[in-house]
């Protein structure tokens, strides 16, 4: 009632004694208890989702009371499905439930943060100079550039205002892209698809400047390019309702219940109506608990075992007994007609190139890019036809590039074998790659070379008689099948121990071959009584190795072989940080400025980190490691890095920096030279006038000037080869313990130049921005607070589920956090004030590599010429990469930001080879956001000005959330399939997908060509869906799906057909092994980061929840038997490392994992609970202190089809499995917990990159 | 005019005082029982703090209880004990003693909370002006003590607890008593008096909170009960009995 009149109630507060008077019972006021209630109480309830990279997207109601967020729960409301069909809800996870604890955490990033001695210097300078002139001043001079960027991740920020940190920026920014160029400003940020908006306003930015965004799928090694090598598509995956349809389903490598927990019902339910399920992995993880059958595969010998299980597949349901469908399937959808051409090679035929019409005589009356026409025998006819769908009927005419049996217009049947047409047999040589010796993975003896009988066809070419085989036979080959027609290294049975019988796998992968085969034939069984309804789910545990395409092309070939891949409840389904970009071509316009200026530059991470955090530099692995043994002539030396070079010449990969000298002043050349861009800048790479940057990417007129990075952990989670990225591109303490290759007295590159003394710190400004003080906020120079997911209006989707969901402000961004879109506007706006001081209207050279799904795709047909070496001219678009001259308007940049520009109503919309007119959408939008009034070059345009408007940009422009959009882009496919697909849409026309509408509930997306996938009341999302049942060609060279990569470049790696390799060698154990003996014992084990439980899916590892629940900081994982080995027991301190850095952790003894492996989860901070290193004298490290990217040369191919750049879709992957590490129990423990000793130190490397 | 002022502060001031003191207590008390703490900041640094705050409270205890006993035991009582110059001199050696120790933790606190950027900046004006005013006092407390040594037979002292008790016992005209007093004497009064006129409106009402009561407490297990306490003396003694 009163609680003063409680407090007075003295004589009757104490009511009654217990334990002789050690208890008591009272009656006192307890209202304050309602304090506590109240804590979860909420007075309302906003939709939002998490924006982490768990594709999980899941509808959460986040409620507020009194403006604060109190909790979460997951929402219930989405959308029902069909009758049949389990529903979606409810989606969430132990760690998207914990999220809330971020928003008030201790590890809030409140204010923007800057390193005191920056600040300090600039206040200094700006005291008596201009913005851009007291940048200069700092960064030009060695002292003061090395007096903050020696101290990063050291501590030492301090508080500042937004008005002085984006100044700062802006300034370093003007001065950058006057200086050296704007393509020294890079900005990373990974997953579009989990915070669009977000994503696009920092890309948005950078392409107004002229900037670099960076990929991350590739870095990531999420990306599978088997997929795009297959498909001519990044990735497109069933939706997790679609396990629901599967008979049978494997888990090969992706643990469903502990990373896609929300999805993990649709796997429950559907083992409830029958379906059999078999898990593969090397652990006992959650999802063995699953399984009919659990396989313990020796990790990173998938490939071994997809291979013997595809001979089972083949030999039982293709050699032996014909399954009807999988024949029909096969002839109709794969590449498997196709023929090839073979070629003699020392004593052997080796499949070359496909076969083209233009390798005839009068080109078998194709005349439209009859070099990219591939050529089959029909059986009917027994001609040879050239059948449609090749893409060399995607460009250039219309209406012939589909998947109807049709050839010249005629009706065709093409055969798959030349078996009953052949001219004779002959062996073909198979490169074999599984007897190469490694310490830690059996092999067998077999010959390197292993030749099998083929039946094989004469054919008179232009440049004379050849022998062809179709890719069928090559196939069957390959594995080894018996089909009579004699020879060495084919298996009569299982048993025998021939490359790729179960015999054979057994004693590679560990697992029984009895098991291999019931697995092979249960699935195809079930694949022919269902007509393809058996799905693999495939996770990153096979993908991050380095000859991840093996392991996924094994997997991807047995799906084909059973006519799986484009079937409801069959398929490929890899689930691997990608989070599907649904409205992506209403985004793109939005996030790379393509209203105002085209192209962006966007460049492939992979190569870029390895080119500038100089992992290069310490290379190990040597070509003549990978290269194949049937490789055809050409300059298979060098180190990995002249591969990326070449390809970065030839218009193959692109390139930041682009041009050693500064585009803006190339362009100011080209200006006074009255050439074309195009002509000048050819001629002036060929006269040596111009210099591309990647021949010298340690001179500091090449290095990159500025990072940003935003809604990204790139230092504590993906940065591959962590402390190569602290000494060369921050320049601040870090672990390397290896030598260099001039240290080591080793070869070095060819291409690229040797510079004794490595730089030290080429960035000089590095900005984050992020809602928690993440490991890469710590070696930030500035730190700009982000308002979390609850604090912002965004959209997310994901490739599990077809809805698109609002992330919404559910309270404003607290302390002075602001959301991205604001913090870039802001930045934006102080850019177009400072400008002005150096910058005006400029022309700035854009180099592009050769585009996939663009005409110019079809670039290098039949052969690899280098201009460089004189093999060709250099031809910008043809053999180089394109050269475009862009206008940058510095001035109005923020102006820019905030408008959509005029090339929308212009040069219209489109996206993956269609284009469609986008006036309408531009009408609306102007009406709904308003068009801007105030003067100047944006007058009467729409206005973005809200994060709200930005998304509504997307929503109308994008076919999937636009109905009327989507009938035109379905018309755009229509004309050049010449099929009639627009009824996929047309029910749909009238749709209209607005923010609100979302906000009110998640909405299923419009079916649209831009996905493989239909979206409809009859069938789950399936990827190839539409190509199987519209017709429509994948996006490959044949148009079918492709398991014969013929460039020149594949098969120099041995990787025409999938082979089995084992991990390569890193090199990186040995010399380290005994180079600090600590007294204890010490154990070598296979590095694996998996995905974890108690963090990143939803949200990150420093939550304390989750810190609870696992053991408060990071942990390493190892078997018993590796753990008695070492002298390990459970909860110890130990160490891992080997000579590219070391990490701490405790020890978890587990049988969980097999003998030899050791499992550390992926991105566990370096800010909790982290002491020393006993290796390195530094803070532990995090999981990717021991890694290092290897870049692979076939990842690398441009201007071929399929096999040509796009963003995040092709590209150089971060691969980091085949690592080994020394794990070592720790003797002491040190906490560091010392004052850092002072005085920057200056070296000459700091000295070169101010001058 | 003077002595309208004089009369004004001496006989009116203390129950406008006294009367917030109490008033405003209550009243806080009752309506926002969460701003009833004493916001120490030791959370966001413990330097100068932990010397700091032990002498300070230490000493402040020391004369809040030499106060209230000194100025508020009848002469008729304490006389039976001690002569009146005694309790002067014990008044001036202890007072001055804890005087000291309390000034010393009190300008350790008052420094760092002006002078330590973190802790100023979490604080409120009321925060920093209760401190500076309660060191203010404290000094013109050590001043007065030069004064008393003059006249040590303890007349001041009488004058002082004649006004102190005739304001408790509501007697008129109590600025009779200070007439003729020095001028830090008067000042130390006045200020005291705010002291008590803003304590409602600090962290001071944490004073009231003090855990006195727990160096009595009974019981080591407490069990809160809302019940009746008829009922719940029945559910104890059953429970007893099981």
């Amino acid at each position: 009632m009163s609680h003063i009149l409680d407090r007075l109630t003295f004589f009757n507060r104490v009511v009654d004694e217990f334990s002789d008077g050690h208890g008591i019972t009272t009656r006192e006021d307890r209202t304050w208890e309602d304090g506590y209630r109240k804590r979860w109480a909420h007075d309302k309830i906003v939709r939002s989702t998490h924006g982490a990279n768990c594709t999980g997207s899941c509808s959460w109601k986040i409620y507020v009371k009194g403006g604060i967020v109190t909790w979460e729960t997951q929402q219930t409301d989405y959308p029902r499905t069909r009758p049949d069909l389990p529903n979606h809800e409810p989606r969430g996870c132990s760690r998207g439930a914990s999220y809330s604890w971020y928003l008030y955490s201790g590890n809030r990033v409140k204010y923007p943060l800057v390193r005191s001695r920056l600040l300090k210097l600039w206040r200094e300078e700006r005291a008596i100079r201009t913005p851009v002139a007291a940048w200069a001043s700092i960064v030009e001079d060695p002292t003061k550039r090395a007096a903050y960027t020696r101290k990063r991740g050291l501590g030492g920020f301090v508080r500042a205002n937004w008005d002085d940190v984006t100044e700062i920026i802006a300034a370093a920014n003007a001065y950058t892209v006057k200086r050296y160029g704007p393509d020294r400003i890079l900005g990373f940020s990974p997953i579009p698809a989990m915070s669009m908006v977000s994503y696009a306003a920092g890309s948005r930015y950078l392409s107004l400047l002229g900037g670099v965004a960076m990929s991350f799928y590739d870095w990531y090694c999420d990306l599978p390019p088997s997929s795009p090598q297959t498909w001519g598509e990044q990735t497109d995956v069933p939706e997790s309702a679609d396990w629901y349809n599967a008979g049978f389903l494997i888990l090969w490598g992706s643990n469903v219940p502990q990373t896609r927990t929300p999805d993990a019902h649709f796997y429950t339910e559907v083992r409830y109506k029958g379906t059999k399920s078999v898990v593969i992995c090397p652990d006992y993880s959650e999802a063995s608990k699953f399984a009919d059958m659990w396989l313990s595969v020796k990790q990173g010998t998938d490939a071994a075992l997809a291979m013997a299980m595809g001979h089972v597949i083949l030999k039982e349901f293709h050699v032996d007994r014909k399954v009807a469908y999988f024949e029909d399937y096969a002839r109709r959808y794969t590449d498997m007609p196709m023929l090839v051409r073979l070629v003699k090679r020392d004593d052997h035929l080796v499949p070359d190139r496909f076969v083209r019409a233009s390798d005839f005589a009068e080109e078998l009356g194709e005349k439209n890019n009859s070099e990219w026409k591939t050529v089959a025998f029909d059986e009917a006819s027994g001609n040879l036809v050239v059948p449609n769908g090749a893409v060399g009927f995607r460009w250039g005419e219309k209406g012939k590039w589909n998947l109807e049996e049709r050839a010249a217009s005629a009706e065709t049947k093409l055969r798959l074998s030349l078996a009953g047409i052949r001219d004779d047999i002959a062996a073909v040589a198979f490169p074999y790659f599984g007897n190469i010796e490694h310490d830690h993975f059996n092999g067998t003896d077999h010959p390197s070379i292993l030749p099998r009988n083929v039946p094989v066809k004469k054919l008179a070419l232009k440049d004379g008689e050849t022998l062809v085989a179709s890719v069928y036979d090559l196939f069957l080959a390959n594995y080894g099948v018996d089909r009579g027609f004699g020879g060495k290294h084919v298996a009569k049975s299982y048993d025998d121990n021939e490359p790729y019988t179960p015999a054979w796998a057994e004693a590679i992968t560990g697992v029984r071959r009895d098991q291999i085969i019931q697995v092979a034939r249960e699935f195809a069984l079930n694949a022919e009584k269902t007509n393809g309804r058996s799905m693999v789910i495939i996770g990153a545990a096979m993908n991050h190795w380095y000859h991840s395409d093996m392991n996924y092309r094994g997997v991807i070939n047995m799906l084909v072989m059973c006519g799986c891949v484009g079937q409801s409840g069959g398929g490929w389904s890899h689930y691997v940080g990608q989070e599907k970009l649904r409205p992506q071509s209403g985004w793109l316009p939005l996030a790379f400025a393509l209203d105002w200026a085209r192209p962006p530059r966007q460049q492939n991470s992979t190569s870029c980190f390895y080119a500038h955090t100089d992992q290069w530099r310490y290379e190990t692995l040597n070509v003549g490691d990978i290269t194949s043994p049937t490789a055809p002539p050409g300059p298979w030396d060098g180190a990995l890095i002249d591969y990326n070079v070449r390809a970065e010449r030839m218009g193959w990969l692109p390139s930041a920096p682009q041009l050693e000298t500064n585009p803006i002043e190339v362009g100011k050349a080209v200006a006074a030279s009255g050439k074309d861009a195009p002509t000048y800048v050819a001629d002036a790479l060929k006269s040596g006038a111009l210099k591309l940057s990647c021949h010298d990417p340690d001179n500091p007129k090449n290095w990159p000037r500025n990072l940003f990075v935003w809604r990204s952990n790139l230092l504590g989670s993906s940065g591959k080869g962590h402390e190569y990225f602290l000494k060369h591109l921050l320049g601040t303490s870090h672990g390397v313990m290896g030598k260099d290759l001039g240290e080591m007295g080793a070869k070095k590159p060819k291409e690229v130049a040797w510079r004794d003394e490595a730089p030290e710190g080429k960035l000089d400004l590095l900005i984050t921005l992020d809602f928690r003080m993440s490991t890469t906020c710590v070696y930030s120079d500035i730190v700009l607070p982000t308002a979390t997911w609850y604090e912002k209006n965004d959209l997310n989707t994901s490739d599990m589920h077809p809805f698109i969901h609002p992330l919404t402000g559910a309270v404003d961004p607290v302390w002075e956090a602001k959301s991205d879109w604001e913090i870039y506007k802001a930045i934006a706006n102080k850019f177009s004030n400072v400008a002005p001081e150096v910058l005006g209207i400029e022309k700035d050279v854009v180099l592009t590599p050769i585009m996939h799904d663009t005409p110019a795709e079809i670039a290098q047909a039949t052969d690899v010429r280098d201009w460089h070496r004189g093999e060709c001219e250099p031809v910008p678009g043809k053999t180089m990469p394109t050269v475009t001259l862009v206008e940058r308007d510095y001035p109005n940049l923020y102006k820019r930001f905030t408008a959509l520009g005029p090339l929308m109503s212009k040069m219209g919309n489109g996206g993956k080879g269609m284009s469609w007119n986008t006036e309408n959408e531009v009408n609306f939008l102007k009406r709904l956001n308003g068009e801007v009034t105030e003067e100047g070059p944006t007058k009467g345009l729409a206005r973005i000005e809200s994060d709200i408007d930005a998304a509504e940009v997307i929503l109308s422009l994008a076919p999937e959330t636009n109905g009327e959009v989507a009938v035109k882009a379905w018309e755009s496919l229509s004309k050049a399939t010449g099929r009639d697909h627009t009824h996929l849409a047309l029910p749909k026309e009238d749709e209209k997908i607005r923010f609100r509408d979302i906000v009110a509930q998640p909405r299923k997306i419009i079916s649209s060509p831009i996905w493989s996938g239909l979206e409809s009341e009859k069938v789950c999302y399936n990827a190839s869906y539409t190509n199987v049942h519209e017709l429509i060609p994948w996006r490959t060279l044949t148009g079918r799906q492709q398991l014969y990569q013929d460039h020149l470049w594949m098969r120099a790696f041995g990787e025409g057909l999938c082979v089995y390799r084992p991990p390569i060698d890193t090199r990186a154990v040995k010399p380290v092994l005994d180079a600090k003996p600590n007294g204890n014992k010490t154990v070598v084990l296979n590095f694996i980061t998996p995905h974890q439980k108690w963090g990143i899916h939803s949200t990150y590892t420093d939550n304390l929840l989750m810190l609870t629940l696992s053991r408060g900081g990071p942990i390493v994982w190892i078997s018993e038997n590796d753990a008695k080995k070492a002298g390990i027991v459970d909860n110890d301190w130990i160490e891992a490392f080997n000579s590219n850095g070391a990490l701490v952790a405790r020890a978890v003894v587990s049988q969980r994992v097999k003998d030899g492996m050791c499992l550390m989860y992926h991105a566990q901070e370096k800010t909790v609970n982290v002491p020393g290193s006993e290796m390195t004298g530094q803070r532990g490290g995090i999981h990717n202190s021991v890694t290092r990217a290897v870049v692979k040369p076939t990842h690398m191919i441009g201007g071929y089809a399929q096999q040509s750049y796009g963003f995040n879709y092709y590209g150089t992957i971060g691969t980091n499995r085949d690592e080994f590490v020394v794990v070592r129990k720790m003797s002491k423990v040190d906490w560091l917990e010392r004052p850092n000793t002072d005085a920057p130190v200056v070296t000459t490397q700091s000295r070169e990159a101010a001058e | 005019m003077r002595d309208m002022l004089f009369h004004l502060l001496f006989v009116w001031y203390p129950y406008v005082c006294l009367g917030f003191f109490v008033v405003g207590s209550l009243f806080r008390f009752e309506r926002d029982q969460y701003s009833w703490r004493a916001s120490s900041s030791q959370l966001l640094r413990r330097r100068q703090f932990i010397i700091g705050s032990n002498l300070f409270h230490f000493g402040i205890l020391f004369l809040f209880v030499g106060h209230f006993v000194g100025l508020l035991t009848p002469t008729w009582l304490y006389t039976k004990l001690i002569t009146i110059e005694q309790k002067q001199m014990i008044a001036i050696t202890a007072g001055g003693i804890a005087g000291v120790v309390c000034f010393v933790g009190l300008t350790m606190l008052l420094h760092r909370r002006l002078f330590d950027p973190r802790i100023r900046i979490t604080s409120t004006t009321m925060d920093m002006a209760i401190l500076t005013i309660l060191w203010v006092q404290l000094a013109l407390g050590l001043v007065t003590l030069p004064y008393s040594l003059q006249h040590s037979d303890g007349e001041t002292m009488l004058k002082l607890s004649h006004w102190a008790q005739g304001v408790l016992t509501l007697e008129p005209n109590v600025d009779n008593y200070l007439k003729g007093l020095e001028w830090p004497y008067l000042a130390h009064l006045v200020l005291g008096m705010t002291i008590f006129l803003l304590f409602p409106f600090s962290r001071l009402v944490h004073i009231w909170s003090a855990p006195v009561g727990y160096l009595g407490r009974k019981g080591y297990q407490i069990v809160r009960t809302s019940r009746p306490q008829r009922q719940s003396a029945v559910a104890g003694s059953s429970q007893r009995s099981r």
